[in-house]
């Protein structure tokens, strides 16, 4: 087994640049950096008598060249000393990641409750819980308490939904 | 004397008092479990002070940052999991101790130690802090924007990781803090036409992203991890030899985490790694540091919760925060209303001892939290991620929305918390994002009014002196890591 990681290794140092985690994350960080400088440009110019000591725009401009610079730097540090990079990401990474994902479009479309009941039941059974009523304690005894709680104690209204709709009698 | 009174006053407090009692019992059970803290702990409880006054509100999230300083050591000696960053110095020594069958004799000298650091710290904001607001009674708004970059600067050297990223980090939180209409022109930045960011991106979903659901995260990628928790009979209490052993320790650490706890950084971590070293340093046996020696858990912990009261120091005096958990607290204030800084000393003094006072009350309770319920308290460690994580989801989404009441909001929470995992996983910390964020509007709306009372003149700059010592300060910070690298 010890083979196979040196081995593994050794084939990781010797990826091209471009696909090394270093120049990937430096990467993305100059491109979106990049872009969000080019949005500046269009950002609406003060006249001066109304200019409260800089423009609008040269503030963030300024913040993006700095984080632009500093990144060039890290980049050409990490040449010299690589990162030190945990293990590859696990299957339950990604199936956590992709909960948020159906989070988003459940509560955006279907309802507010259901989209984290659907979550909670998603996660903890993708994790390892197999026992139905922790499953339902966590995936509905839960989200209930805590749904009536905010609902309750700090007055809040929760956005409409299938669910929520029966619960405020719409 | 009158001072003294007012410090007094949540003990006269029913209201007070069960705000500290269940503040401390749930800054405890957040320490305790690996993952959260008193950050993540401060800012999923900060929907909820909406209903209590500001004075009952900023109590019960000190007492949550005190108690859940503490509480991290708990799961540090018995499962050598920091339950709290804080902690990490802690298991170097309070783990092969508990190994060696003194689990409660490690968690009592956690104990002493950590409520004396807390209580020597409570002391050092009573006397620093007026001290400091009337020292700011000086500034301007050049003086408070070199101000605001020293912080940042600071944080940068000290804080935890690389000194570049961390600036990358903190430069990415005051970006934050400019999306949305600019405050001083009202004109458009990085909105692209929707509207519900140009009121900008709120606080508490940057954080509870940033800790809570990035941690969640991390939790996804390490499900395999198994704690073994060392069985605990008893807490109990240092013996005579072990005080002479450890009180000249204590208070060094002690006065270390005040110090480190001043500076704007990571507070209560990098204090008790410079405390644990320092009382390695001092020690007679140096030897035994790594083995289970009792110097190691005293000097680490009584700085740590040093830390906590001398992180309060600049946030009260100057609105500058010293800690992450600070910067939780002072989105407190500022959504109560109350607005930290010299007035604040001058207009309600009454407020600002309570403070103090309930801090005082949240390092006694802790105490006996901790002698008393610390088998109890080991317990939580052992609720399983599957169960946990799910739960926490929820109350981050429910507390993130009823804030505005806006399921942006909530998306917001989960975009950061993915990219506070990213930025955890390249080495980034994410605690300067957050300092960064609180900074931002201050370090830009005084970089502006400084410029209109300079008439654009940047070299104007330069002719305060409280500016260039700031800024010398700053680039003394920026240039430190560099020379302690080539020494």
């Amino acid at each position: 087994m010890n083979n196979v990681q040196i081995k593994k290794r050794a084939n990781k140092s010797s990826l091209p640049f471009f696909l090394k985690e270093e120049f990937k994350v430096s990467f993305i960080i100059i491109f979106v950096s990049t872009i969000l400088l080019i949005t500046t440009f269009t950002f609406d110019i003060v006249p001066p008598i109304l200019n409260r000591g800089i423009q609008p725009a040269t503030f963030p401009k300024a913040l993006l060249v700095l984080i632009i610079s500093l990144t060039l730097i890290v980049y050409y540090l990490s040449t010299k000393k690589p990162w030190k990079l945990e293990k590859k990401l696990p299957k339950t990474f990604y199936l956590t990641l992709l909960s948020f994902v159906l989070f988003v479009i459940i509560s955006k479309t279907l309802d507010f409750f259901l989209a984290i009941s659907l979550l909670s039941v998603f996660v903890s059974y993708f994790w390892g819980e197999k026992r139905i009523f922790y499953l339902l304690l966590v995936s509905i005894v839960f989200p209930i308490i805590v749904f009536i709680f905010f609902e309750t104690i700090l007055g809040l209204r929760f956005p409409p939904g299938i669910i929520t709709n029966i619960y405020y009698q719409v | 004397m009158e001072n003294l009174l007012l410090m007094m006053a949540p003990l006269f407090s029913s209201k007070l008092l069960i705000v500290l009692f269940f503040g401390t019992l749930f800054g405890l059970i957040l320490g305790v479990l690996p993952g959260l803290g008193p950050t993540t702990g401060g800012a999923l409880i900060l929907p909820f002070t909406m209903t209590l006054d500001p004075l009952s509100a900023i109590v019960l999230l000190t007492s949550i940052y005190c108690a859940g300083t503490y509480g991290g050591a708990i799961t540090a000696i018995l499962i050598n999991t920091p339950g709290t960053p804080a902690a990490a110095a802690t298991c170097l020594d309070g783990y092969p101790l508990a190994q060696k069958g003194e689990a409660g004799r490690a968690l009592g000298m956690a104990t002493v130690s950590s409520a004396v650091g807390g209580i020597f710290s409570v002391i050092i904001l009573v006397f620093f802090a007026p001290m400091l607001a009337k020292l700011a009674y000086e500034f301007g708004q050049p003086e408070y924007f070199a101000l605001a970059i020293f912080g940042l600067t600071m944080l940068a050297s000290i804080g935890e990781g690389s000194p570049i990223k961390n600036l990358i980090a903190g430069a990415f939180g005051i970006f934050i803090s400019t999306i949305g209409k600019d405050f001083m022109t009202s004109i458009d930045r990085f909105t692209y036409g929707i509207n519900e960011l140009s009121e900008g991106i709120g606080f508490i979903p940057v954080v509870v992203g940033l800790f809570a659901i990035s941690e969640m995260l991390t939790q996804s990628t390490s499900l395999d991890q198994v704690f073994k928790r060392i069985a605990l009979k008893a807490v109990k209490l240092p013996s005579l030899n072990d005080y002479k052993l450890t009180w000249k320790t204590i208070l060094r650490s002690s006065g270390i985490g005040s110090f480190i706890g001043v500076l704007p950084a990571e507070g209560g971590t990098v204090a008790s790694l410079i405390g644990y070293s320092e009382a390695k340093r001092f020690s007679k046996k140096p030897e035994e540091f790594g083995k289970g020696s009792i110097e190691g858990i005293a000097g680490a912990e009584a700085a740590n919760n040093a830390a906590t009261g001398g992180a309060m120091v600049p946030t009260l005096a100057l609105g500058i925060p010293g800690s992450a958990t600070t910067a939780v607290i002072l989105t407190g204030l500022i959504i109560h209303g109350v607005r930290p800084g010299p007035d604040l000393f001058r207009e309600q003094p009454e407020f600002l001892y309570g403070i103090f006072g309930a801090m005082l009350i949240s390092n006694v309770l802790f105490f006996l939290f901790g002698f008393f319920g610390a088998k109890i308290f080991a317990r939580i460690t052992l609720v399983p991620n599957k169960i946990l994580w799910p739960m926490i989801f929820a109350v981050s989404v429910c507390g993130t929305y009823s804030l505005s009441q806006s399921i942006i909001d909530v998306w917001i929470m989960l975009f950061f918390g993915v990219i506070g995992f990213f930025m955890r996983r390249y080495g980034f910390s994410v605690v300067p994002v957050i300092i960064g964020l609180i900074l931002g509007e201050l370090v830009e709306g005084t970089l502006r009014q400084s410029l209109v009372i300079f008439d654009g003149n940047w070299l104007m700059f330069l002719s305060r002196p409280i500016v260039i010592t700031f800024f010398i300060l700053s680039i003394i910070a920026l240039t430190f890591p560099l020379l302690k690298k080539k020494k």
